[in-house]
């Protein structure tokens, strides 16, 4: 029996893996998509212009306060009404991407504000411009402090990704459903499905581990003991 | 009048919400002078500081620094900041860089200098506070003292006309105190450029100040000569003040005696 199961699993695992492929495009397209969206929204979140403030905050808002499926429906099913057709990929990649922006954008908010007002000071008083001490001083502190919730954002996206199956994008789940649709195997597909999820975010866990370790700050006491 | 004043402040004011902790200080400082400001912990010193270039918004009054007004929102901020160097108490390298990038990075971005000259600059600047051997460290791998010279290292070679010091030598073990203050008296002596230092260090203000301002409560409170102000205050809260000090500087030297 459970050698038969293995045999099965093996057996249909190049079929499912085509589907980890397109995950891993939508999801890691959809990230940088959302890393634009959230250096531009979360730079307006701490922006003193309230224009461009107040935007930042309507879409962080609303994007956090709708579920990713209801977005994803939106984004395929009700544009075509406005005359915007989509193909189902770049549909998904979209929807990806607009809602992890949002949450990126927060991420961003945050570390730029750990940073203490001091070192912006510092900057200014030798004569940087804002642009300059953002650039050069501000952000690359504040993006070691964010990776590890950054590569968390993206490990959510990635399992997330499964819910533009139901627009029909062949991705991991989708393919799952096809084998189950003739096999009806659910448990053995679903838990190949599930442990090829389990191997892409389980990697992108050691990822950012080994990012903060090579991007500490020499001399930063970290608190590993505690 | 103006062009005889590196620093001239008319009834300053400034404001945090509704606490008012500079209320109208009036007060110049000419060029090549070094002046230091003594007063209680929040007098308003530090403030004062940061409010010459406006790294805190003043709320009335008006500031020129060699001959522009810092004040006048026409004025490009940062390029009168650009002439001005300050140190921190906090020392504030930035600690994701070398010491030399430090030093580098403000002279490539602001003084738009090549790689080469930004380098040789640092190399000098560090030989000046004795740190050459600490130029790839990063900062919080050094030693407080070590920071705080790496830290006026970098803003001397900007090369400012105006150089404030924010407390510098207070953030240290006392140990370290001494060898910052000798990188200070040294550049005092040396250098042109005008001082403006908010310390509680008494000899070190006797050694290099022309001028001493007393701070209390948001108001000048009484200035001078540094020798008249260190030894014959006349004002009652300068004199408590001093003696404050003066008694716990004792206490230290009987515990090293």
């Amino acid at each position: 029996m459970i050698i038969d199961s293995l045999k099965f699993i093996l057996s249909i695992v190049p079929f499912i893996a085509q589907g980890l492929t397109v995950t891993l495009q939508i999801s890691l397209t959809g990230f940088a998509l959302g890393m634009v969206l959230g250096v531009f929204f979360g730079l307006g979140r701490i922006s003193s212009n309230i224009v461009y403030h107040t935007i930042a905050s309507i879409y962080v808002e609303v994007i956090r306060g709708t579920p990713l499926f209801v977005q994803i429906l939106i984004i395929y099913f009700g544009l075509p009404s406005l005359g915007i057709n989509l193909d189902p990929i770049t549909a998904g990649i979209l929807a990806l991407g607009i809602n992890s922006g949002a949450y990126q954008a927060e991420i961003l908010r945050a570390g730029i504000q750990s940073i203490p007002v001091e070192q912006l000071n510092s900057a200014l008083s030798l004569g940087m411009t804002k642009t300059q001490a953002m650039i050069y001083v501000i952000l690359p502190q504040a993006i070691r402090v964010v990776i590890p919730a950054l590569v968390n954002e993206l490990v959510i996206l990635v399992k997330d990704s499964a819910l533009v199956s139901v627009i029909g994008v062949a991705e991991l789940t989708r393919r799952g459903e096809y084998i189950v649709a003739w096999s009806w195997r659910p448990f053995e597909v679903y838990s190949a499905v599930a442990a090829l999820y389990f191997i892409v975010c389980y990697t992108l866990s050691k990822v950012s581990k080994y990012l903060e370790e090579k991007l500490s700050i020499p001399g930063y006491m970290t608190r590993k003991g505690m | 009048m103006l062009r005889n004043h590196m620093v001239l402040v008319e009834d300053l004011h400034v404001r945090y919400g509704n606490l008012e902790v500079l209320k109208g200080i009036t007060f110049s400082v000419n060029y090549g002078e070094k002046v230091v400001i003594l007063g209680p912990s929040g007098s308003g010193k530090s403030t004062l500081l940061k409010s010459l270039i406006l790294l805190v918004k003043p709320w009335k009054g008006k500031i020129f620094i060699d001959g522009e007004e810092v004040t006048d929102p026409k004025t490009n901020i940062v390029k009168i900041r650009q002439k001005v160097g300050m140190v921190f108490q906090n020392y504030n390298l930035f600690p994701h860089l070398t010491v030399l990038r430090n030093i580098t990075l403000p002279l490539e971005k602001v003084k738009k200098m090549s790689k080469e000259e930004a380098e040789k600059k640092a190399w000098e600047v560090l030989k000046l506070v004795g740190l050459e051997d600490k130029a790839h460290s990063y900062p919080l791998q050094l030693s407080g003292g070590q920071q705080q010279r790496a830290a006026i290292a970098r803003a001397m070679a900007m090369e400012p006309k105006l150089l404030l010091l924010d407390e510098p030598t207070s953030a240290l073990d006392p140990e370290l105190v001494e060898e910052v203050l000798e990188v200070l008296r040294t550049i005092a002596i040396k250098k042109q450029l005008t001082m403006i230092i908010v310390t509680h260090e008494l000899d070190f203000a006797e050694d290099v100040a022309d001028r001493v301002v007393f701070i209390d409560h948001g108001v000048i409170v009484e200035e001078g000569r540094a020798s008249e102000i260190l030894h014959a205050p006349k004002n009652p809260r300068t004199r408590q003040f001093l003696r404050r000090l003066l008694r716990r500087r004792e206490l230290v030297s009987t515990v090293t005696a």
